[in-house]
């Protein structure tokens, strides 16, 4: 049971993974993100039915810190709307990559 | 005073630098709010060290030496019993003084530029001192989960700081770019976190080593999870081949967000990596070894070829502050005392230089984001012979020349790779720093060689006394610890005594 959640949560990673190395938009790019600290999530779920308590409150801490970090992300993100009416990151280039 | 981390109320002794640093950012934030309509218009002085923001800056001032005191209290407690998630150990402590130091001159060099540039300076000085304690967890942490919560406190305050200046294109990008990258890294770091925990059932850093030692941990697991944590710290330390993001953040950055990014962001990301690399790791060196050798050698090598061309000043020194991150990941690799102190040494010198550096670059640039290119340079150090002579200092100390800090500190690093026989990673240190002499150099030969384009050119560059404090203080030590660096060194030397398997 425990190898097919560590799998399953593998294959969500990978996909969040190539989402943010393939797609160009900001705000999927964010998803994708978010689907790889939830595939982190599977993972010390599986993990903790094996020793504990400790990985289930990990939990706690990734999904609090993942908001956190999608008020501050959004923001960014219309803060660059606001300048370049897209958020496309491809479709700015003062700064080159 | 006795810490005991069986009972919980002593972590709160033991955090206290953290928590006078959290409640003062949050005061500074309040008091911020309340001074909004009496800073939106202009000071009828003109003078930026009276303004309202610079009072707010003087009050982020006093939290960092109310942080320090309580640091300095630190020295007097020791803990008994273990099995604590925050450590008390010399390391931190002198990790605290860096980061402190950091963020002290961070905010000594911002007041011109947050009144020039209309900066909310409430939120500004307040999550500098929020990240900076987010960093200070990260240098406290004998628990992965620490060292996540304060990774991500100090990262999210940095990511604000980045697109702090919302009339500004280039700030927004630079932000948006550090956000998705940065979150990226995390990601990566979380799944080695989650991997290694799955392969030794712990999170603490010392129950891990204990389980990799014993060989109880499960190997394939507990190999990715290493791979991947040491994946996520080198997003965060900026080694080569993840830096991609960092000219482009440090380049789009208001200038004292760049100062404070590159030296107390690099500073307490290699605290954290040291200290799971000695403390949890030292019996999976195969695992982290060639790709820690790897990344020293490629970032020292190509960052410093990038630097090599690079016309913009900004630009210039973010690919030095790559570089600078290759040479303390030979620290990394070679993990013994030498080694050890050696990157505490450094890290506190290359705060002083490379802060003192992006303040007379903020000067040049009119405390705002323009005259960045070298040429903006030319007969500047005959224009300002004062600041053109601390500038020179920083150079040649972040090159490495005899009689400064930075010299000192590479010889401490070689040192320490010396003991550990990393001939290599040595030679390529070596050639690496002669290589980079070329691009400090010629920001040098500029000021001092070359004819202004115009005979004003620098007439309005004003360095401010804050600005002057922090120039006098990082140029003082600088030269302190390239001159008599036993003091400084024999300090770091005793605050990695107790931190963990260093081979001696």
């Amino acid at each position: 049971m425990i190898t097919e959640a560590i799998v399953l949560s593998a294959i969500l990673f990978v996909i969040g993974t190539f989402g943010v190395l393939v797609r160009r938009n900001a705000i999927i790019m964010f998803l994708c993100i978010e689907l790889q600290l939830n595939a982190v999530n599977v993972a010390f779920v599986a993990f903790s039915n094996l020793f504990g308590i400790d990985g289930q409150i990990f939990v706690f801490f990734v999904m609090t810190v993942a908001a956190a970090e999608a008020a501050v992300g959004l923001a960014i993100i219309i803060s660059i709307f606001r300048h370049y009416e897209s958020v496309d990151v491809g479709s700015f280039n003062l700064l080159k990559w | 005073m006795e810490l005991d981390f069986s009972r919980g109320v002593h972590y709160w002794w033991a955090l206290l630098p953290e928590i006078v640093l959290c409640i003062w950012g949050m005061g500074v934030l309040i008091v911020g709010v309340s001074k909004r309509h009496r800073q939106s218009g202009e000071d009828a002085t003109g003078d930026p060290t009276l303004s309202g923001a610079a009072d707010l800056g003087w009050l982020a001032l006093f939290g960092v030496l109310g942080a320090a005191f309580a640091n300095g209290w630190l020295y007097g407690v020791h803990e008994v019993g273990s099995g604590g998630m925050i450590a008390v150990d010399r390391f931190r402590l002198f990790a605290n003084w860096i980061l402190l130091g950091a963020a002290a001159l961070t905010i000594l060099i911002s007041f011109a530029y947050v009144y020039r540039q209309r900066l909310q300076a409430g939120e500004f000085y307040g999550l500098i001192l929020l990240a900076t304690a987010g960093m200070m967890f990260m240098a406290a942490a004998r628990d992965l989960i620490v060292i996540f919560l304060g990774l991500e406190v100090m990262s999210v305050g940095v990511y604000a700081l980045t697109a702090f200046n919302r009339r500004d294109r280039k700030s927004a990008e630079a932000g948006l770019k550090y956000f998705l990258l940065g979150a990226f890294a995390t990601g990566f770091l979380l799944y080695g976190i989650a991997l290694v925990y799955g392969a030794t059932g712990s999170t603490n850093v010392a129950a891990i080593g204990a389980s990799v030692s014993a060989g109880t941990a499960t190997p394939g697991l507990l190999a990715i999870g290493i791979a991947m944590l040491t994946i996520g710290f080198g997003f965060k330390v900026a080694a080569v081949p993840f830096h991609m993001w960092t000219p482009d953040v440090y380049e789009g950055a208001p200038a004292p967000v760049t100062a404070f990014m590159s030296s107390a962001v690099k500073a307490a990301a290699f605290v954290a990596f040291l200290r799971v690399i000695v403390v949890a790791f030292p019996e999976a060196d195969d695992v982290w070894y060639p790709i820690v050798w790897w990344l020293a050698a490629l970032t020292m090598v190509a960052a410093n070829l990038m630097a090599l061309v690079q016309s913009n000043v900004k630009r210039m020194l973010a690919y030095s502050s790559i570089a600078h991150a290759g040479y303390l990941l030979v620290a990394i690799t070679a993990s013994n005392t030498n080694a050890a102190a050696g990157l505490l040494f450094y890290l506190l010198v290359y705060t002083l230089m490379n802060t003192g550096a992006f303040a007379i670059v903020i000067g040049v640039a009119h405390q705002a984001e323009e005259r960045l290119q070298v040429e903006d340079y030319a007969g500047f150090g005959w224009a300002q012979p004062l600041l053109g002579v601390s500038l020179t200092i920083f150079l040649l100390s972040l090159a490495g020349f005899p009689g400064t800090g930075g010299f000192m500190g590479k010889i401490y690093l070689l040192q320490g790779a010396a003991d550990a026989e990393q001939w290599r990673l040595a030679v390529i240190l070596v050639l690496a720093t002669v290589a980079s002499y070329w691009y400090y150099l010629r920001i040098a030969w500029f000021m001092w060689m070359k004819n202004p384009a115009k005979p004003d050119q620098h007439a309005l560059v004003v360095a401010p006394l804050p600005m002057q404090l922090a120039l006098i203080v990082s140029v003082a030590l600088v030269l302190y610890t390239g001159l008599f660096p036993s003091a400084a060194l024999d300090f770091a030397r005793a605050s990695v005594a107790g931190l963990g398997a260093l081979v001696p």
